[in-house]
């Protein structure tokens, strides 16, 4: 169960956005489904990535999958930590386990993005 | 149309026991329960507990049951020693691998009894092979048990000691590669020392009745021993890690024994089995392909399917690949003509674009201290 202050992506993306800087990582959910977590596949600082595009890969033991980023705008930051180790992301993946900050465009709009709520309902949990 | 899915004797119990549940070879069988790499470290390091009872079980009898059966595969079984197992391929006409298979010498001579183990997926497929080459001759007799039996793989170095309390037979009296009937938890089974992960430990075959009061059994003598029941996830890539092939990837029927480097199961100087021509002719001419390790830079998984570069020229594929969680390395089976073959070879794996170095290594990646 992730926290009501984030938006959710489909794809199991959270983001939570703070002034320009949006910060995106995976959720629980995503995280228990994929489990023995190998590599991060993250994008260099100062790339432009589009809403709904991949901007990196996320391997486990068993799979690979894009990760998608939620919102547009420029990569500013990269977590190394994660990068350099996987299962950074499975301990806190609402926290310590964040992957990749943004720089969006002024006014950008999360109402697009599912809500804490809407994602539960999504991946069949029940809210507490 | 919906697949229909057998189901193992365990299949209530994995469920119950958070078992991710996936379709295979036409079962239902669980890939993980906790994590692979978990189920796979406790396979090493204590002991690891899997269902095989998708595994198909065939027994063959009559006095000429060891006769047909060195027709059919490729190691030679009719002289095999009572309670001997064999590593074994079934060929086709053309050396192409239609299963990889263990056979069981049950009983000697004039009550001759074999037992053949085969993958669940060429199950059907090995039945029809074998009543097409007995074209209704009643000499040898053959049963599919699969459905009657269960079966158990219990794996790594706790393993014998753990079961020993539930067996009425001294374990570390059957050899490697042997089988025995004895009396576990107070149910008949087959006992042999057998197994697809590169530790010791053993395989019970034992009545679908009694599997799952068996399973628990085992599973209560090794709590406090540290084992875990695994599922298929952790059976890859254990076996993987061990360099032995799994039939849909490194084996098939464009494949042949020797090119996927299984030479020793290959008797070419005994009578007559089927492939065997078209294997010593492939021989002499020489080997198209040849199964190889790879061991990767970098952490991301050369996957079934990806294309093996060299010099910048597609040069073969990759027919599994891991995170190897014991040998903490990318590692990958491959075919690559036999030039590139040689140990130490630099080739590199094209990996969803982007070219990831590879060396050739030798085969098993993890051997286990003995």
């Amino acid at each position: 169960m992730g926290p009501a202050s984030l938006r959710y992506t489909e794809s199991h993306e959270w983001v939570a956005m703070d002034a320009d800087t949006a910060t995106v990582g995976i959720t629980q959910f995503a995280v228990d489904q994929l489990r023995d977590l190998v590599h991060l596949e993250l994008p260099p600082l100062g790339r432009r990535v589009q809403a709904g595009e991949p901007f990196g890969e996320v391997e486990s033991v068993k799979s690979v999958s894009d990760l998608y980023a939620p919102v547009s705008g420029e990569i500013i930051a990269v977590n190394d930590a994660v990068r350099d180790d996987a299962m950074k992301v499975a301990e806190d993946p609402y926290g310590a386990g964040w992957m990749i900050k943004l720089r969006v465009a002024p006014g950008t709009n999360l109402d697009q993005l599912l809500t804490l709520e809407q994602y539960q309902k999504q991946i069949g949990e029940q809210p507490d | 149309m919906a697949e229909l899915l057998l189901r193992t004797p365990l299949c209530d119990w994995h469920a119950a026991h958070g078992g991710r549940m996936v379709p295979f070879g036409g079962w239902t069988m669980p890939v993980q329960y906790s994590s692979v790499v978990d189920e796979h470290t406790a396979t090493r390091s204590a002991a690891g507990l899997f269902d095989i009872s998708h595994m198909g079980r065939i027994f063959f009898r009559g006095p000429h049951a060891g006769r047909f059966l060195d027709e059919l595969v490729t190691a030679e079984v009719a002289t095999l020693e009572t309670g001997r197992v064999r590593y074994a391929l079934v060929t086709n006409e053309s050396g192409g691998v239609l299963d990889d298979v263990l056979v069981y010498r049950l009983s000697p001579e004039d009550e001759a009894e074999y037992l053949v183990v085969v993958n669940a997926a060429n199950r059907t497929k090995i039945l029809n092979w074998v009543a097409a080459r007995l074209a209704g001759s009643d000499a040898v007799a053959f049963e599919d048990r699969t459905e009657a039996l269960g079966m158990i793989a219990l794996q790594g170095p706790r393993s014998l000691a753990l079961l020993q309390p539930l067996a009425a037979i001294a374990l570390d009296t059957i050899p490697y590669y042997h089988a025995a009937r004895a009396t576990l938890a107070g149910t008949r089974a087959l006992v042999s020392r057998t197994g697809y992960t590169g530790e010791d430990g053993v395989e019970l075959i034992v009545p679908t009745g009694e599997t799952r009061r068996v399973w628990e059994a085992v599973v209560a003598a090794g709590q406090s021993a540290g084992l875990k029941p695994c599922g298929l996830g952790a059976r890859d890539t254990l076996r993987l890690e061990a360099g032995m092939p799994l039939y849909g990837h490194e084996l098939d029927e464009q494949t042949n024994p020797l090119e996927a480097g299984l030479g020793f199961a290959v008797e070419l100087g005994k009578p007559i089995f089927v492939g065997q021509p078209a294997i010593a002719r492939a021989k002499q001419e020489g080997l198209r392909k040849r199964r190889v390790g790879l061991e990767l830079e970098g952490k991301r998984i050369a996957r079934e399917g990806y294309a093996v570069l060299h010099g910048g020229r597609n040069v073969g594929r990759v027919t599994s690949g891991t995170f190897g969680p014991t040998v903490g390395k990318c590692i990958a089976m491959a075919y690559v003509p036999p030039e590139l073959a040689r140990l130490d070879t630099r080739l590199a794996v094209d990996i969803r674009g982007q070219a990831a170095a590879a060396r050739v290594v030798r085969l098993p990646f993890y051997k286990r201290p003995r």
